[in-house]
């Protein structure tokens, strides 16, 4: 049943927690994730939602609060960008090891210094060691369907790892957008009822969460967080099927545009994906047969598929929306590096890096153009100039 | 309604807290955790601090805990209580779960609490949840190997503020934390040690009626950590209390009250000198910190006395 209203991306996402309906949100406020929360808030004074808020003093106690509420077993959410996910990046690893199905949408800002309330991919790509189960989304639309996808995900027996579903900062989180939201009623039964396991209420058979491990113990607990997390990817397909039933909405780990026949491509995370798709088009009219691959799971890292996508691609470029100051690039690029490396008897594409958009950087439909054309030269000489270009830096 | 203080009936009690933890011989956190447990029969979560508590008590793949209970982080033992507490009233109210009556308490010790885990604290106490805040004082960050917190004692030795030839042990005075905390005007807030146990168990049972956050601080010795016998624990909280280094009261609903009051004040060089982390102190060139000291105590002292209006 289509309904189409007028929303942003953090509207878009508070619609969503709102047909959620999580028992606890703990949050506090941070640019540009503020309108998720007073939006939230609002349903909350309305008593549109049965969710207990925590108006916490910090982003560090938030996702404590988170932890201990969804250890007792609550299903639990939050939100936050940049610094605020800065603050409580020691209690977002305590949350994924102690494989907590929290789910929060992060609203992709810069970190400081300087301090930057525009969007890069900084925030989202310091957490990335985390454990924590990473989508991204291009669009209001995209934000909202990951949004509910994700306790699904989350709360799947196999996995049991809190995830993040990011969008970018002012450009989505700001931008209106018609979204094709679904019913109460159809949330409601995607969802479904949280089932928590072990969970600290279960007053008649107490458990300990967080005890110590020596050298004796904690390899062997993390390698079963591995586990879990190789779990998530089938189980992410799964989800997304199912919600295309729903919804007529397919997701799946990539989105490929006009990749099959395409000599060059581009790598790209959230809102940036759109420009380059209408550049793409654009060369294609000149004859250049360019296309995108836009990321929707960057944890776990699917690799064998990645680089599945990209197999009629000589050359690839990848955008960084941050970067990893002292490695050979920005983290994505690192990530196809390392992917195209181990299948290289599969394929070995041409590949470098453009960092781009930081700090909120305009990312002009020309600049991502110039980007293509580097590619197509580098297919005609086979030589790469420059591994890393810094995209629209003066 | 508050169980009846007996000791043959309490110890009667199932414990709680399992023996074959591994806290140091001599170590009051067991004492009072045991004490806490003892002094209701209603079911309990527990969140714990990082600290000697937590350590010895669940070395996986042990656990002394007989009752639900979580290790979050240093910092954050109030929002973690906090979250659970929420998550407890949310599923409750939407009938999810049966109303059953759980206390929810938060046990960390002076690092945890004076130092990096008072804005967690503070904050939780604003919301108001139902929850009881225990805080272990041993004066000291003992589980990282006794570092000075902002609980030491003035002049006290710890690794980081040792007795040196220029620098004598710790130099500030001690945080009124408790008295910070009852600014906070939370419905309970107490003063306690292990050496009175009826007095301390009534402030437990107080503080988890009260309806909204209660808070109890209540000193630990350390053997370790002060430098005294392993025996001579509850004599150094006894001490402690009769020098009126560590007064017993409490503030219910902003009233300050002296809930026991010694006898005879002692000096407070009686305490001192049975710990060898004051050791350094008594020597001519450093008598000085023992005369700032009870200058102080004396001074926090007849602040007291004229708040609970016995001046």
């Amino acid at each position: 049943m289509s309904r189409y209203v007028a929303l942003d991306g953090a509207q878009a996402v508070a619609e969503a927690m709102r047909q959620i309906n999580p028992d606890v949100l703990a949050a506090y406020p941070i640019t540009p994730q503020t309108e998720i929360v007073q939006t939230f808030s609002n349903f909350v004074a309305d008593g549109l939602v049965d969710t207990e808020f925590v108006t916490v003093e910090s982003e560090h106690s938030a996702m404590s609060a988170c932890v201990g509420a969804a250890a007792a077993g609550a299903r639990v959410m939050t939100a936050t960008a940049s610094a605020g996910l800065a603050l409580m990046w020691e209690i977002v690893y305590v949350a994924a090891s102690n494989r907590l199905p929290i789910v929060m949408p992060i609203v992709n800002r810069a970190l400081s210094a300087p301090i930057n309330i525009h969007c890069d991919h900084s925030d989202s790509m310091g957490a990335r060691d985390s454990g924590w189960i990473q989508l991204f989304s291009e669009t209001a639309q995209e934000a909202y369907d990951n949004t509910i996808q994700a306790p699904r995900i989350a709360e799947h027996p196999d996995v049991l790892l809190p995830v993040m579903v990011c969008q970018d900062g002012f450009i989505t989180s700001h931008g209106l957008e018609r979204v094709d939201a679904l019913e109460d009623d159809e949330v409601r039964q995607f969802v479904g009822t949280f089932q928590p396991h072990k969970p600290l209420l279960d007053l008649d058979n107490p458990v300990t969460y967080g005890p110590l491990d020596f050298y004796d113990y904690y390899f062997e607990h993390k390698r079963q967080q591995v586990e879990a997390m190789r779990h998530a990817g089938p189980v992410i397909l799964e989800v997304a099927d199912e919600f295309a039933k729903l919804s007529g909405r397919q997701y799946g780990y990539f989105a490929p545009y006009k990749l099959d026949d395409a000599d060059v491509a581009l790598v790209v995370i959230n809102s940036t994906a759109g420009t380059a798709r209408a550049v793409a088009d654009h060369l294609r009219q000149k004859g250049i047969k360019a296309g995108v691959l836009k990321i929707r799971v960057f944890r776990p890292f699917p690799v064998d598929e990645f680089v599945a996508a990209l197999s009629n691609c000589k050359v690839v470029g990848v955008m960084d929306r941050s970067d990893s100051f002292g490695a050979m690039g920005g983290p994505v690029f690192l990530e196809a590096c390392a992917a195209f490396y181990v299948n290289a008897k599969r394929h070995q594409p041409l590949v470098k890096d453009f960092i781009y958009g930081l700090g909120g950087r305009d990312t002009t439909p020309n600049q991502i153009e110039d980007a293509f054309r580097d590619l197509v030269k580098i297919g005609e000489t086979g030589e790469i100039d420059e591994l890393v270009t810094y995209l629209g830096v003066r | 309604m508050a169980i009846a203080l007996k000791l043959k009936e309490l110890a009667q009690q199932p414990e709680r807290l399992a023996p074959g933890h591994r806290l140091c011989a001599g170590c009051a956190e067991s004492i009072i955790v045991r004490q806490t447990l003892h002094a209701t029969t209603d079911p309990v979560v527990i969140a714990s601090a990082t600290g000697c508590l937590e350590v010895a008590t669940t070395i996986y793949p042990f656990t002394s805990w007989r009752v639900p209970w979580i290790h979050n982080a240093f910092e954050n033992a109030a929002s973690t209580c906090a979250g659970i507490e929420a998550a407890y009233r949310s599923l409750v109210r939407q009938g999810k779960i049966e109303e059953q009556n759980v206390k929810f308490i938060a046990f960390a010790g002076d690092g945890g609490t004076y130092d990096i885990g008072l804005q967690a604290l503070s904050g939780a106490l604003e919301r108001g949840h139902k929850m009881l805040y225990i805080c272990l004082d041993n004066g000291a960050y003992m589980n990282t190997g006794i570092q000075r917190s902002g609980a030491t004692p003035h002049g006290a030795w710890t690794t980081t503020s040792p007795a040196g030839t220029v620098i004598p042990g710790k130099r500030r005075f001690r945080k009124p934390l408790t008295e910070i905390i009852a600014a906070h005007e939370i419905p309970y807030v107490a003063q306690g040690s292990p050496h009175n146990w009826r007095d301390y168990m009534k402030k437990v049972q107080k503080a988890l009626d009260a309806d909204g956050p209660s808070f109890i601080n209540v000193l630990s010795p350390c053997p370790r950590g002060w430098r005294h016998e392993t025996n001579e624990t509850i004599e150094m909280a006894r001490l402690a209390w009769e020098t009126c280094f560590w007064p017993l009261f409490e503030v219910e609903n902003c009233e300050w009250r002296i809930t026991a009051r010694p006898r005879e004040k002692k000096p407070v060089e009686e305490w001192m000198k049975r710990q060898g982390r004051f050791r350094h102190l008594f020597t001519p060139a450093n008598r000085h910190v023992i005369d700032k000291l009870q200058a102080e105590v004396d001074r926090r002292w007849n602040k007291l006395l004229k708040l609970c209006g016995e001046a």
